[in-house]
Order: C-alpha cells, then structure tokens, then sequence
C-alpha cells in the first residue's frame, strides 16, 4: 500500500479533520472565557477556512483516486468530484448559519462534528469498497445523530435523534448484512470485482442471496435519502433537530447518499456496459446474439423505481397536510428524493444520467439550506415552525420574504429559478435512457405531482405574502445570515437563468467523451 | 428592437418592488412609463414590419448541451399580440390608478406578468416559450390573492392551479417531443421540422392542445374563469381576458398545430360523429360560444356576466383554430386581439368604473341607483363597448367573428349553425346587463334624489377617460378598418399553414 498516494487521495478529507482539531483546540484552549457570538463566529470561520481548503485538496488530489493492489478503494474526479466540492460548498453554508444560533453553548463541538460528518460524506461519494462504503457511511451518520440532539434544552431534538438514531442504526445492519452477502457471493469487497463476481456467479443460474442482497443495500441506502417506506425519522428528525443541523441533514447528507447511490449504478452498469462497447466491435465480425443481462441488472432499477414512486406519490400527498413548515420539507425532501431516484432508475452507461442527478442534487441541496435558514430566523423570531408563524413575512422581513418566495417557487419547479432546470435535465435524461411507455408514464407522474407541490409551497408563500398578519413588529436577521440567505437566493436565480453555467462545471469533471 | 419590450417590463418589474415604500404615486408614474414604452416599441415595430414575414430578433445558445436557444423571433401573429400586450399593458395601469395598498408590489407584480407574456407571443424556442409561460403563472396568483375581491384566495389557487396543471400537461408533451425528436434542439422550426411521426403527433397533440387549452378557457375546463376574472382586481382581470387567455389560444395555434399538425388528421374511424381531435376539440369551442353565453345570461353579478361572455368569446378563438383554413385562422387571430380589446374594456368599466363608486355588483343593487343619470360616463362606455361585444359591424368583433364563422362553415357548417346561437344570446346578455345596470326604468323618488345627492359619486378621474378611450379607439380603428391588422396576420397564417400541411 502507497501512504503518499492514499495521503495526496484523501487530502481533502485530513483538511477537514485538522480544521475539526484546530476548531476544538480554538475553542476549548483559548476563548474559554469569550462570549458566545465570537466563539461561535470563531467556530464557524475555522470551519468555513477548513473546507476551503478541502475544496483546494479536492482539485490538488487530481484525479487520480486510490487503490490498493488492484483494487480501487477511492474514485477521484467524474461524480465523485463534483459531490466532494459540493459537499464542502454546501457544508460551509451550514456552517454560516450556526452564527446566529443560540441552541447550544459548544459551538466549537458542534463545528468539529460538522467537519468530522462531512469527511465521512467525502469518502462515500468517492468510495469503491464495500468496507471503505460502510466506514464513511458510519461517521457521516454518527455525526448526524449528535447533530440532531445538540439542542440539549429541547426536548423535541432529544426525541428526533433518538428516532433518527435508532432507524438509523437498524438500516445500517441491513446495509452489513446486504453487504455481507455480495462479499460471500463473490468473495471480494471490491465494487467492480462484486459485481464482476455477481455476473459470473448468475451465469449458472441466479442465486436468490444475490437478490436479497439488494434490497437490503436498498433498504440501507433508502433510509438515508429518506426514501418511502424507509422515511418516517425524516419529519421527526426536521423538525427537533436546531435549524442549522437540519440543514446540514437535509442538503449534505443528501449529496453524499446519492453520490454513494450513484457509484453503485454505475459499478452496476459497468459490466454490460462494457459488453455493449465490445459487441459493437464483435458485431462487425460475427452476428452472435446479444449478451443475455442477468437478472439483477433489472431488479436493481425495478427497485429503485419501486421506491421513486412510492416516494414521489407518499411525500407529496403527506406534505399537503402539514401544518409546521419543518414537516412540510420533510415531506417535500421525500418527493424531491423520488424525482431523483426516478434519474437512478433509468441509468444510462454514459455520463448524462449521473450529471442530472447530480445537478439536481446539488441545486436542491443549495435551495433546501436556504429554506431552513429562512425557518430558523423566523423561529428564533416567533417561537413557532407552524405556517401561521410566517404571516405577514413581507412586511416583518421583506429581504426573508423575498428569499423565501425565490427558493419554495424553485423547489416547486417554476423557471427561470434553478429548480425547474433541475427537473427539465432530470426527466430528459430518464426519457434520454428510455422512452419507453413506462419511463413516460413515471416522469409524467413526477410531473403532474410537481403541479401538486406547488400547492403546499402557496400554502407558506400566501401566509408570507397575502394574509393579514397578527403581528407586525419587524424580524432582525443577523447581517452574516442575512447575506448568505440572500447570496443562495441570488445563486437559485442566476443559475436558473444561465442553466448552463452549473452543467458546464459538472462536466468538467468528467473526462472528455 | 421587439425584444426590449420584455426587457423593460422585467427591469421595470425589480425597479418597482424595490422602490420606496410610502410613495404609491412614484410607482404608479413608473408603471405607467414602462409600459407606455412597452407599446411604444410595440407600434413602432409594427409600423415598420406591416405586412413583414417571419424575422428572428436574438438568437444566442442558451443551454447548448441540450440544445435550448434563447431564440426571440417575431411573425405577423407575434407582431399583432404584442401590439395588444401593449395596449392592454398601458390601459390596465390607467384603471389600476386607485391601487393605495402595497402599491410597488402591485405593480411589481403586474409588470412581470407584462414581460412573460411579451416573451411568450415573441418566443421561437420551444422551451423559452414554456419559461415565460409558466412566469406568467406566479404573479397572477399575488395580484388576485392580494388585491382581489369575492373569495380571492380560493379563485387565485383555483387559478393558478389549472394552469399549473395544464403547463404540466404542456411540459410532458414538450419532453415527448423533444426526446423523439432526437434531443438535439428544441427551436420551434427544427422541431417542426424534425419529422415527429404520426402514431406520436396523435396522442401528444391533444395532450399540448388541452393543456394550453385550459388557459384559453375550453369548455369544459373553463371555470377557473370566471372565477378568477370576478375576484382579480380590476387591471388583472383585464389582463387575464385580455392577454393571458390568449397565452392559451396562442400556445394552442403555435405549438399544438404548428409542431403537431398530423395531430388534426382523422382517427380512421369515427365515434359518436366525432373522427378526428378536429372534430372532438371544435365541438367543444362551439359547446363552449353556447354554454358560456346562455350562463352569461343568468347572472346576477355584473362582473360574472363578463366573466362568462369571455368564455364565450375566447370559443370562437378555438373554433377558428380548428376550421385550419386561412380565413378561419385569421378570424381567430383577429378575434385574440379583438377579445383582449373589448374584455379588458368590458372589465374596467364593471370593475373600476362603476364597482370602485357602488361598492355592489349585483344587478338587484344596481338597480335602483339609476347610474345612466349618475354616471353617464360608465353607461355610455358600457353601451360602446357592448354593441363591440355583441358584433355589430363597425367594431373589431364584428369581422373576426364573421371571418371564423365563414371558415368554419367551409369546415363544417354544422358548427356555424350552432354558435350562431351564442351571438344571438350574446346580444341578449349584453343588452340584459346594460338594462339592469344602467338603464331600470323606474323613476328616482324624492327621498332617493336626497340621498343621492348627499352621496355624490366620485367624479371620473382623467386615467379612466384616457384608458377608455385607447381601448375604445382600438376596437373602432380595427372594425373600420380591418386590414390595419389582417395584412400581418394572413402571411403569417399562411406560412403556418403551409408548414403544417407539408
């Protein structure tokens, strides 16, 4: 094993666990006695600064990945690239909103745990192994689930988390125990050898384990992108857990899931894949029948699909109910992972399905902060998440109104904002993959659901903009909130009217084809 | 030059929200600047491009890797509904004068509304037509939920919801089209082009057709209509009659027979009568000339009485559509401009006019306030711009509706035969609303002259003449002398037609 190739590879993630260290050292060593304000803002810089650098080390990497032997553990450049910058991109939004947050008094502790979840998200969206998955996949959730209890005077994220944590810990032994079944079908943790070894072991005959294995992957993987059936902690877990950790939850962990879900499709589709390249050589030289796709080449879109329209379907209907704002994200996030598995479902070989997935990944994930960071300064305000509470935002706040109506018209999927764009690139692609009447049928389902959502996300635009309020006294943001929310705004627009300029940096990172 | 009509309106749409406050005559002043431009540009384009055929105004790649233009090109058509965006724009900012709530948002709001319709009538890629379309959506939902009337939140959800769901509609459609095209470009011409097949065009044209459809007003998914017209104050529900219904219609002549004219072709068998979507969506418009004017007729509310005569009207609008002959196609384009003229008058009299002095609309409460004495000014523009409404020769309705009625007798004359009932209806709902309203024959008691003259109306603000008479001249200049318009329009349609029938 190279330890100077394995450390230029996860630079990244050690810039991360330094600026982790230096953070607690920071706040434990000498501003003990400082105030609060600039402990946090301290924390929140360290952090900020950490992953700039990571997003350094990211480039600096190049894309050269690690393997040991053989073996890839590591992906470097293509998805895995844009996930990690968006990881840290996003991460360092999170990181601006605890500024003005008062739900703890150790926010040196809370800025570590962060960064620590964050490497953890990094080295999923670039893993290779089975181990290596497991690993990031365990500090990425453990980090969650003290994030989620960190308001230790709330009692509501004590319960979240202890929700979260024990759905959480049950879908990672189903996740070990799918991932125990591969290594014993192909005796190899590798993804490609697995999947190579899974395509050898089906030529004589599919072995059921091999399908049980799947879904348990499915079910593991499925919790953490909060996918029906496998959702309930999601609207429990939103609404105790401090906004700034919801944020984190909802837009990072997200990336990283689907960065992860991303690489087991294409590990997948790898295989035939490369014999569809080669029978386009061998077809010139003899008329031999197609190679036959083994069953599990089908049953994982089947899968996946299955859990697209169940979440699609469950998310929306359940959002039009709620009457707390943080529920009706829960649920919306629900939906918005239906559109997006439906882009996994129809997974092509070439690299357009992995960008529009991660395009929209990346803009929902970017919109979402924004979301919560508009709750969180309007709870601070008022106490409450309920959708009363946002009565008369216009004039309380004008700037949080305005930024609240730019980001839920684009998670609703109005143009110009970027969240249209997201959907349009998403659902060509699935039709790009197959335009078959079943992909047809499942996008214009996503469709008509989108109509749906427009309704719920009225629901809180219409108590900010249209009903009286009760109270009219104006809602004080901190400028450094104030300015992020208004710069993640302004990004949901200006990328939505130059749609281009976040495809074109996506493709960057792929090789040219 | 055409496409800073958009410009503007967007820019002007940010200036507005952003001004102060406290000052609702700065922003009114704004407005009206803006949108005076707007028509400005918009008549000096047309003035220079009379009769001009089909010219592409930017074109600059947008979303190259999908092929999306950001393509602005303007035909006979496109001029035409511009040219009444603009009016309609001007006069709904003179009838909105008396907005004093949260003014700059009003017409922040009524501006973007503004600049998405421009860019839809001036859009030549399929998917920059979608985009201003669906901008269009937003600010119709505020301006009715914020400063409407009757039930508003439920009628601007009801809205906004119905067309939400028919551009759902249009975007499943528009997705279809562009993958069996081939993904390559999603310009209007290359699609148009791209050689969709028939098996495909037959069951997309419907699904586009219906979903734009459903912001013309199509029987039966009309009744977010009325609705929506009633509780809208007064300039948007000018808009939404005046130009946003015609988003449909135009969407429906551009992008359901333009790309999709195998569409239109017969079934190979016929069904109760009906043999082809021609038939199915013809039927329907005439269904709807009767049916929104027989509603109209029963109203007890002035302003649902417009509300349906629109219904009725935009019908028309659809049936010309699917005579797919020049002089019905003419007919319907003419009869866009000339309903978005007379409507949005129709709407400003029973909304500002009389409804912002009587504080009623019901005919039972009108009544007995004798307004031909007392506001002479609204009774004489009603009776102008009914006998426009009803089709007497002279007004712009008149020859657009004699256009589609012509060309859908050479379709099928069956259907002029029975939208000829709903002119004749037209009449009466139309001379019934002017009876009720303004002209009840009872003489005013002593004890009513008192109290008249105690509560004396206010006088007829200079905003309200000039935008009665940009509209009134409108219609006049139009009826008299038709080929102002037509000599733009039958180019146009007969490109579109030769397009569609190769």
């Amino acid at each position: 094993m190279n330890y100077a190739a394995l450390f230029r590879a996860t630079l990244p993630e050690t810039a991360l666990e330094i600026a982790a260290l230096l953070v607690l050292v920071a706040d434990l060593g000498f501003l003990r006695k400082a105030a609060l304000e600039i402990r946090a803002a301290v924390a929140a810089l360290i952090g900020v600064a950490g992953c700039a650098a990571a997003v350094w080390g990211v480039y600096a990497a190049g894309w050269a990945g690690f393997s040991a032997g053989s073996d890839q553990l590591l992906a470097a450049g293509g998805s895995a690239g844009v996930a990690q910058v968006a990881i840290l991109v996003l991460t360092a939004l999170t990181l601006l909103l605890l500024i003005d947050t008062d739900f703890t008094r150790n926010a040196g502790e809370y800025v570590a745990v962060v960064l620590m979840a964050a490497a953890g998200g990094l080295i999923i969206s670039a893993a290779q192994d089975l181990l290596v998955i497991f690993t990031g996949l365990e500090l990425l959730s453990l980090g969650l689930y003290i994030l989620t209890a960190f308001a230790k005077k709330s009692e509501k994220s004590a319960e979240a988390a202890l929700k979260y944590y024990l759905f959480g810990a049950m879908s990672a032994a189903f996740l070990l125990f799918g991932f125990s079944y591969l290594y014993g079908l192909s005796g190899y943790t590798s993804l490609p050898r697995v999947i190579l070894g899974a395509y050898m072991a089906s030529a004589t005959g599919a072995s059921p384990l091999l399908f049980i294995a799947l879904v348990m992957i499915a079910a593991g993987l499925g919790f953490k992108i909060a996918a029906v059936p496998f959702h309930l902690w999601a609207p429990d877990t939103y609404e105790g857990a401090p906004a700034p950790a919801a944020a984190f939850i909802a837009s990072v962990s997200k990336v990283a899931s689907f960065a992860l879900l991303l690489s087991i499709s294409y590990a997948i589709l790898w295989f035939p894949g490369m014999l569809h390249m080669a029978g386009h050589v061998t077809v010139k030289f003899s008329t031999s029948p197609a190679p036959v796709t083994p069953g599990f080449v089908t049953a994982w879109p089947l899968i996946l699909m299955l859990l697209s329209v169940a979440s699609m379907v469950f998310g929306n209907l359940a959002a039009l109910a709620q009457s707390s704002v943080r529920r009706l994200l829960a649920y919306s996030a629900i939906a918005h992972a239906g559109y997006i598995l439906l882009g996994l479902a129809f997974f092509s070989w070439s690299n357009l399905s992995a960008q529009a997935v991660l395009y929209y990944i990346l803009t929902y994930g970017l919109t979402t902060i924004g979301a919560f960071g508009v709750v969180g300064v309007v709870e601070r305000a008022t106490g409450s998440d309920r959708l009363d509470a946002f009565l008369g935002l216009h004039k309380r706040s004008p700037v949080l109104a305005a930024v609240l109506l730019v980001l839920f018209l684009s998670l609703a999927g109005i143009p110009p904002l970027v969240g249209f764009w997201a959907k349009f690139n998403l659902f060509a692609a699935v039709l790009g993959v197959s335009a078959g009447p079943i992909p047809f049928a499942l996008v214009a389902l996503a469709i008509a659901f989108s109509a749906v959502s427009l309704y719920y996300y009225l629901q809180v635009l219409k108590r900010a903009y249209v009903m009286p309020a009760n109270d009219e006294s104006p809602i004080h943001a901190h400028p450094v909130t104030l300015a992020v929310l208004i710069a993640i705004a302004a990004a949901v627009l200006v990328l939505g009217c130059f749609p281009a300029l976040l495809q074109s940096w996506i493709a960057s990172f792929y090789p040219a084809m | 030059m055409l496409a800073w009509s958009i410009y503007i309106s967007f820019a002007g749409a940010l200036v507005a929200a952003l001004l102060p406050k406290g000052k609702p005559a700065a922003a009114r002043w704004w407005a009206l600047a803006v949108a005076v431009a707007g028509l400005a540009i918009a008549i000096a384009d047309y003035a220079t491009h009379m009769g001009a055929g089909r010219e592409v105004i930017v074109d600059v790649p947008w979303v190259p890797s999908m092929g999306v233009h950001f393509l602005l090109a303007a035909d006979g058509i496109s001029r035409v509904l511009v040219l009444l965006t603009g009016i309609a724009a001007v006069a709904g900012v003179l009838f909105s004068w008396n907005v004093e709530l949260r003014t700059n948002q009003f017409f922040a709001f009524y501006l973007a509304l503004i600049g998405g319709v421009y860019g839809v009538f001036l859009s030549g890629d399929l998917f920059l037509l979608f985009v201003f379309y669906e901008i269009a959506i937003v600010p119709k939902y505020f301006l009715i939920s914020i400063w409407g009337s009757t039930r508003r939140e439920y009628a601007a959800m009801k809205l906004v919801l119905y067309s939400f769901v028919g551009s759902a509609m249009v975007l499943i459609g528009l997705l279809a089209a562009y993958t069996t095209a081939g993904s390559h470009s999603t310009t209007l011409a290359a699609l148009a082009h791209a050689g969709l097949p028939v098996s495909f065009q037959m069951w997309c044209f419907p699904l586009v057709f219906v979903g734009f459809a459903i912001l013309a007003g199509m029987w039966p998914f009309h009744t977010w209509a009325p609705t929506g017209h009633v509780a809208a104050p007064t300039a948007a529900s000018m808009l939404l009659a005046g130009v946003v219904m015609k988003l449909g219609a135009y969407g429906c002549l551009r992008v359901g027979i333009g790309l999709f004219p195998h569409g239109l072709d017969p079934w190979g068998f016929s069904f109760i009568g009906l043999g082809s979507w021609r038939d199915v969506f013809a039927w329907l418009a005439v269904i709807g000339i009767v049916y929104g004017a027989l509603v109209a007729l029963v109203q007890t509310d002035f302003k649902f009485v417009i509300g349906y005569s629109s219904v009725s009207h935009m019908g028309f609008v659809l049936l010309g559509l699917m005579t797919l002959n020049q002089i019905g196609l003419d007919g319907a384009v003419l009869q866009m401009f000339s309903h978005g003229v007379i409507a949005g008058l129709l709407f400003a009299i029973v909304g500002r006019v009389v409804y912002d002095r009587t504080h009623t609309r019901q005919f039972s409460e009108l009544e007995p306030m004798h307004l031909s004495r007392r506001l002479p000014f609204a009774a004489w523009a009603f009776v102008f711009a009914g006998v426009a409404s009803m089709g007497l020769p002279g007004f712009s309705g008149f020859v657009a509706e004699l256009q589609v009625l012509v060309g859908a007798w050479q379709a099928n004359p069956w259907w002029t035969i029975v939208s000829g009932i709903g002119i004749i209806v037209g009449v009466a709902y139309i001379w019934r609303a002017m009876q009720k309203a303004f002209f009840a024959d009872t003489l005013p008691s002593a004890h009513e002259l008192e109290s008249e003259h105690a509560h004396k109306f206010d006088p007829i603000t200079w905003p309200e003449i000039a935008g009665v008479a940009l509209l009134g001249i409108s219609t006049l200049v139009v009826g008299l002398y038709p080929r102002i318009l037509l000599d733009s329009i039958e180019p146009a349609v007969k490109a579109l037609l030769a397009g569609g029938a190769q």
